[in-house]
């Protein structure tokens, strides 16, 4: 083979929306999911998990007929319990045991796990168990919680209030100061309600023994393999060479994947045990039961502005229900801490005075979901400037345009350094596309005819890709952060990256691929990236937090490049010319400005086979591991949302969602839009229409598709996208994370966009989500006031918390313009 | 406790398969586990979500909502009957790949199958009837921008 006479390549694979390597395989249905390896293991057992029906009490009994397979806590002899750790003194622990011992503390602990031949084996044992618990009261709101005589969901020691596992405070030194210098004082409550990353496929695990090794192999529905494993080995008590554990294509995750899962630890304990292999395959409801919830909050805030609207001081109280216990690694605390910590987002707020407490409840512990605490921390700021700006009298563009953070790098009060980003020009582009002097035309018109259009913005600061130093400063026992890759050319000119990061959606073997031919000039079609195997890939933390492009691509792209000098030394030696004339690209390594050219593959060759002839120095093979730990970068982006509100409905249809995004350098645009897509119908799920519901037993009433409402097609707006691309140098690729932003910046938009549409009503929407029912019962309170207004009676003692405003400038309804009158 | 089985007949992409099932099996988890067609995913197992959506005689249908000895003679046809070849990908398979309609792809096998029975019977849809026919299943990652979009390049592609 020769060198073509010139490179058709293209100069650089980073920035092209290549298809993705990975579909061919999947849309065949060739994919193998978990549950597929259990499908095909004819010869596993299948075990069903006996869930508690009871959100707390004593657990008397767990009994079944003497032919039934039963696991309880009493065959896990030796298993510890599962407790992480934060090295903080207000981190109150909550130990979980794998399966229940003595107490139940919320409906779907599992209690019990039976096996049966065949999976309808397994349920028909699982009827014939029987579970005898005494019932307490649960405590089920935070109000309850930390009630003074509440019962303890654990039993502590609280230092605080009880059932309190977290409670950080700081207040910035010229904090007083600010507030008392200010001129408006801007009070808001917002609230979201429990929701469900709800993946398409639910969780799956399949544990296989070898026999002759001793060892162990577990595939399982995971985001971070080799935390896991060491999760499990450490409350097993077993060495991680024993275990090895996989995921292989995994169906979505968006966090409800990167905890550690009881349920394994009595897979792999009793796999090990009983010696055979071992498939448990999650059902939908156990899904919405068991495995993890997130972001019930509630956040009171108070902006203290200056006349011309500049947020002088910040004070916010900030509270998580948390459930039961702590999720592993990252502890309970990741909701309460981020919010604490990030709140300002993109805001240049001078003084920060914050208390983030989690409280532990009889509910489903909760877990990181695809922005864990930012879309409530937007909703919050993002709520914040439409409401100072209606008090005020100031335009919401204006608003943020005052206190957007305009100098970079930017340090937050909580010490954050956010790298230069791109929030103004961000917002510009999305007025400018948006038009909004003709959307306020239109909107005028629409309500002359009784139609209620709203358009609302958000803008937010999406942290990504960020290593130890920030989880450290969170005071984690195990402190994720870093990546490592190794990077091989195999003697025939192939190569192969190893990462500890583990996609599961992401495409990070094209994308992964992408960035490696660039720094190596070969086709990424000659690039196979190995990962979520921990037999075959370094240490590492897995996806989340939108950190793998950033980190184990950046990592990608330093092995990369320091490979590179050795393959240029080579091709040197057969070009018989310098190393820096040589010029890798295309699959060649050609002397610049002459014709003389040899393939990469004869490189590698020349590396493993013919190492004596080698330049002085140069060692046999052609390899590189590198390993990445960067203090992290901020995405940023404006979403604009025009909706159309009936009030005798309360149905909102969102005609327009455009989303301006700042991500840095691209690796694959088609991803990165696909990214944002997904996060915003998610946003817009929160928005409108998604909600875990837990019934005054504590029993959750939202166990199926049908109760529990993810969009469809029909509910979601065509999306559209515009890119900025500041440069900083905070990452090595130039990239910023992406995965989360669509999620962290929709919700905060829809309700500002909702409040717009109601102005006229006099209604303020501050809880997600707003559904139907919840709009339609502001409006009806409004109309209420509006007439106590007309009464003579002071609307500032009827206003409920959903409609905040301090007292010295209370919006006044309009009265008698309520369409569909009570209903 | 297990239950008495009968022999089967299932025609499923032209394959014949007799097999042995519980009356109570659905008819995915027989693709699944005795005719090892692992293609057809279970997301739900309560008729909503559509990942399992296989075309049973030319329809779309949920397998999880069938027992599998209703389908006794009946032709079925799964995600991995959709290509003619290993070579070639069927043009709905060709457009979700090209147009980037699928992320983690684990509903993917069932978008696709509603679309073939959907582009099959209507080969010219409109935006709106198309919307209206995928909103059938669920997906979680893209946010079915693309998946409306390669449909609609699909049926672009199969009626040339």
């Amino acid at each position: 083979m020769s060198a073509p006479a010139t490179s058709t390549e293209p100069m650089n694979w980073v920035g092209q929306s290549i298809r993705r390597v990975e579909d061919p395989a999947i849309l065949r249905g060739w994919g193998s999911y978990v549950a597929d390896i259990a499908a095909r293991d004819r010869a596993c057992h299948y075990a069903v998990f006996v869930r508690s029906p009871i959100a707390a009490g004593r657990l008397v009994s767990v009994t079944a007929p003497a032919h039934v397979t039963l696991v309880t806590a009493q065959d896990l002899a030796g298993v510890a319990q599962v407790s992480p750790v934060l090295h903080r003194p207000d981190y109150v622990p909550a130990p979980m045991p794998a399966l229940a011992i003595d107490v139940v503390r919320f409906v779907g602990e599992p209690v019990a796990m039976v096996l049966g031949r065949t999976p309808a084996e397994a349920e028909d044992a699982a009827e014939l168990v029987d579970v005898q618990i005494e019932p307490h009261d649960p405590v089920l709101t935070v109000r309850q919680a930390t009630a003074p005589d509440a019962p303890l969901v654990h039993p502590g020691p609280f230092p605080g209030e009880p059932n309190t596992v977290i409670d950080a405070r700081l207040t910035t030194p010229g904090f007083e100061d600010a507030v008392a210098a200010a001129e408006h004082h801007v009070h808001l409550t917002v609230e979201s309600a429990r929701q469900s990353a709800m993946p398409m496929e639910a969780r799956a695990s399949h544990v296989g023994i070898d026999r002759a090794s001793g060892r162990i192999t577990l595939h399982t529905t995971t985001q971070m393999p080799h935390v896991i494993r060491t999760g499990i080995c450490d409350t097993l008590g077993i060495s991680e060479d024993l275990l090895r554990v996989v995921a292989p294509d995994v169906g979505g995750a968006f966090g409800a994947k990167m905890s550690l899962a009881r349920e394994d630890l009595v897979l792999v304990h009793t796999a090990r045990r009983l010696g055979r292999s071992i498939a448990w395959v999650e059902t939908r409801e156990e899904n919405f039961l068991a495995s993890w919830h997130s972001r019930e909050q509630e956040y009171q805030l108070t902006g203290s502005f200056t006349a011309n609207g500049e947020l002088v001081a910040l004070r916010a109280d900030l509270v998580a229900d948390v459930g039961a216990y702590s999720c592993y690694p990252v502890t309970f605390g990741v909701e309460p801490l981020m919010a604490f910590a990030e709140l300002p987002g993109p805001y240049a707020v001078g003084e920060y005075s914050v208390r983030s407490r989690g409280v532990i409840t009889n509910k489903c512990p909760i877990a990181p979901y695809r922005g864990v605490s930012r879309p409530v921390q937007t909703l919050a700021m993002e709520r914040l400037m439409d409401t100072a700006a209606a008090q005020l009298g100031l335009d919401p563009v204006q608003i943020r345009q005052t206190n957007l953070i305009r100098d970079y790098p930017h340090t937050t009060p909580t010490g954050m350094v956010i790298d230069p980003s791109s929030h103004l020009e961000a917002l510009a582009t999305a007025t400018q596309t948006i038009d909004v002097p003709a959307f306020r035309e239109r909107q005028a018109a629409a309500r002359a005819a009784g139609r209620y259009l709203g358009l609302g913005f958000s803008c937010f600061a999406e942290r990504t890709g960020y290593g130890v130093p920030v989880f450290a400063a969170r005071s984690m026992g195990i402190t994720p952060g870093y990546e490592k890759v190794d990077l091989a050319f195999d003697p025939s000119g192939n190569v192969v990256l190893r990462i500890g990061a583990s996609p599961h959606g992401q495409g990070l073997r094209t994308t992964l691929a992408q960035v490696v031919a660039d720094e190596l000039g070969v086709d990424p079609a000659v690039v196979r990236v190995v990962h979520s195997d921990t037999d075959a890939t370094p240490y590492g933390w897995g996806s989340f937090g939108s950190r793998a492009m950033v980190i184990a691509g950046g990592a990608a792209r330093m092995a990369g490049a320091a490979l590179r000098p050795r393959m240029e030394r080579i091709a040197a030696e057969l070009l018989e010319c310098a190393p820096e004339d040589v010029e890798l690209r295309g699959g060649w390594a050609r002397v610049r400005g002459a014709g003389a050219a040899v393939s990469i593959a004869d490189i590698a060759r020349t590396a493993y086979h013919r190492s004596h002839t080698l330049p002085e120095g140069e060692q046999a093979g052609l390899e590189q591991s590198a390993l990445y730990n960067p203090l992290g970068t901020f995405s940023n982006a404006v979403h604009a949302v025009e909706v159309e509100v009936d009030p005798a409905t309360g149905e909102v249809t969102i005609g327009r969602f455009l989303v301006v995004e700042d991500a840095g350098v691209l690796v694959n645009p088609a991803i990165v839009d696909g990214q944002i897509h997904g996060g915003v119908v998610q946003g817009i799920a929160n928005a409108l229409l998604e909600e875990l519901i837990y019934d005054e037993r504590g029993v959750l009433v939202t166990t199926s598709l049908m109760d529990f409402l993810p969009p469809t097609l029909a509910e979601v707006p065509r999306i559209e996208i515009e890119h900025l691309y500041t440069a900083s140098d905070f990452t090595v690729t130039g990239a910023k994370g992406v995965g989360e932003g669509g999620l962290i910046g929709a919700p905060a938009a829809v309700l500002n966009a909702i409040t717009d549409a109601l102005t006229p009503l006099g209604i303020a929407v501050n809880r997600m989500p707003a559904t139907p029912a919840r709009i339609r019962e502001e409006i009806r309170r409004a109309t209420e006031r509006s007439q106590e207004h007309r009464q003579g009676r002071s609307p500032a003692a009827a206003a409920g918390s959903a409609t905040t405003a301090s007292a010295e400038s209370v919006p006044t309804p309009t009265p008698a313009t309520v369409p569909g009158g009570k209903p | 406790m297990t239950s008495p089985t009968v022999p089967l007949r299932l025609f499923v992409n032209g394959d014949r398969h007799e097999i042995q099932v519980e009356p109570r099996k659905t008819l995915a988890d027989a693709l699944r586990e005795d005719c090892g067609l692992t293609g057809t995913h279970l997301g739900c197992e309560h008729g909503v979500c559509g990942a399992c959506t296989i075309l049973v005689d030319g329809k779309p249908a949920r397998a999880c909502l069938m027992f599998a000895v209703q389908c006794e003679g009946m032709s079925i046809r799964t995600v991995e009957g959709l290509a003619p070849d290993d070579e070639t990908l069927h043009p709905l398979q060709q457009a979700f790949w090209d147009n980037h309609g699928l992320q983690c792809g684990f509903c993917t096998p069932g978008f696709l199958m509603l679309a073939a029975g959907v582009l099959e019977e209507n080969p010219e849809p409109t935006e709106e009837e198309l919307v209206e026919a995928l909103s059938s299943n669920l997906c979680r990652c893209t946010g079915y921008q693309n998946i409306l979009k390669a449909t609609q390049c699909a049926a672009e592609a199969m009626r040339e």
